[in-house]
């Protein structure tokens, strides 16, 4: 139980997808003017990141990784390479069909979550928290626990940062860092803060 | 736009890192020291010509509503064959840049540009495009592996160039540049830099500050 609780509070803190792996910052730096709209970017992606990290970690364990499918008699076999193009459609088919569910089943999240969703098909931060997976040979409950706190993680960086650039924008700041290049320095002392947090265990 | 624009616009005017916002993340993560920059940025340019142009030989022929998953496919494979020739010739680099090769995929300059050009363009003027973009996304990429490598070892390529303190020299290292944090300093200054040069990419304030003469006087 420990171990994984550090695990949360490593993905969440010290290896945040967003602020010390800089993954998925072109969707972090446009939809994040706003905490509401931060927000529910920030849900679906804890949601996308749990369900598709322990699904690409099954499909890993027992068809791709090498020797996966001695059950055929095919033992000899490394498909290791195919991980790239299977993950990312997984994790592609896995948000249209999330789409169709909350659309059927729960109007109400897919009226918040619904515009959200597709943006993440190409966001770096999920295909990057599977491909972390494989590297670091979690095993399928340390899979779930990782794939939440990854979304976490990016979920919290995203509403700070929301949040800072609320109030950012009635300050009176040189024209060549208006937008784009405040954004980036507030990230940067965002990520210098997180990475402050290096060494919290229980 | 004649050719010649095609190629060479995204080198500053039409940037894709520093005005488009396409393509960050690897920006970024894979910039600590030079060389992982340079692989990388050539395995950018030559999955973008290669989607490029694969996407514009068959845009003809492809069903607009299924065209996302065949241009992601058509940038998987070509990711996978990077990946590969990378773990065969240069396993050192390759464990250095572990995820960010894959990651290539989701780089959104590759499908944002054959999104809106491949799609609506002939071949060779998308090859150009390909490469154009991927050079512009090379510049910001080098530009901040340099500093980064230069300031926070005082190296470049793993060779000294600043003497440092601790060898007889004068040069303290400074440990921020080897930061993830330091990446996100080092490309607001460049994008400082750039809209300093080039006015026209400032953006416009949504609340400006009142002239002087209509601020109240405290």
């Amino acid at each position: 139980m420990e171990s994984y609780l550090n695990l949360v509070l490593k993905a969440v803190f010290t290896e945040n997808l967003a602020l010390a792996f800089l993954l998925g910052m072109c969707t972090y730096l446009a939809v994040s003017k706003q905490v509401a709209t931060a927000l529910g970017l920030g849900l679906a992606m804890i949601i996308v990141e749990t369900l598709t990290v322990p699904i690409n970690n099954l499909i890993y364990q027992h068809l791709l990784s090498p020797g996966a499918l001695a059950w055929l008699g095919l033992g000899h076999l490394d498909l290791t390479y195919l991980k790239l193009i299977t993950f990312i459609g997984v994790i592609a088919a896995l948000i249209q069909i999330l789409e169709m569910v909350l659309d059927q089943y729960f109007p109400a999240l897919y009226n918040t979550l619904g515009i959200y969703l597709p943006l993440l098909t190409v966001n770096c931060a999920i295909l990057g928290a599977s491909l972390f997976m494989v590297q670091r040979n979690y095993a399928f409950g340390e899979s779930v626990v990782y794939g939440f706190g990854a979304g976490l993680g990016w979920a919290v960086a995203i509403v700070a940062f929301a949040a800072i650039r609320e109030r950012l924008k009635y300050s009176d700041v040189p024209a060549g860092l208006q937008g784009l290049g405040l954004a980036f320095i507030v990230t940067g002392m965002l990520s210098l803060g997180f990475s402050g947090l290096a060494g919290v265990r229980f | 736009m004649s050719l010649q624009r095609v190629v060479l616009d995204p080198f500053v005017n039409n940037n894709p890192v520093t005005l488009q916002v396409l393509g960050v993340c690897s920006a970024l993560a894979v910039t600590r020291t030079l060389l992982p920059a340079l692989i990388m940025s050539i395995a950018v340019i030559a999955v973008l010509a290669y989607a490029n142009v694969s996407v514009s030989l068959i845009r003809h022929i492809m069903p607009r509503s299924i065209r996302i998953i065949i241009e992601v496919t058509l940038i998987a494979s070509a990711v996978i064959v990077v990946d590969e020739v990378l773990k065969a010739y240069a396993p050192e680099v390759s464990r250095i840049l572990s995820v960010f090769v894959g990651l290539i995929i989701t780089n959104c300059i590759v499908l944002g540009r054959t999104e809106s050009f491949a799609m609506s363009n002939a071949v060779g003027p998308s090859l150009l495009d390909g490469i154009g973009n991927g050079v512009g996304y090379s510049l910001v990429l080098v530009f901040v592996a340099s500093c980064r490598e230069l300031l926070g070892t005082g190296a470049l390529l793993g060779y000294p160039v600043l003497l440092l303190a601790a060898d007889g020299g004068w040069y303290v290292p400074n440990l921020l540049m080897t930061l993830p944090a330091s990446a996100f300093f080092v490309i607001a200054l460049l994008i400082w830099l750039v809209r300093s040069w080039r006015p026209a990419q400032v953006e416009v304030p949504e609340h400006p500050v009142a002239p002087a003469e209509f601020q109240e006087t405290a």
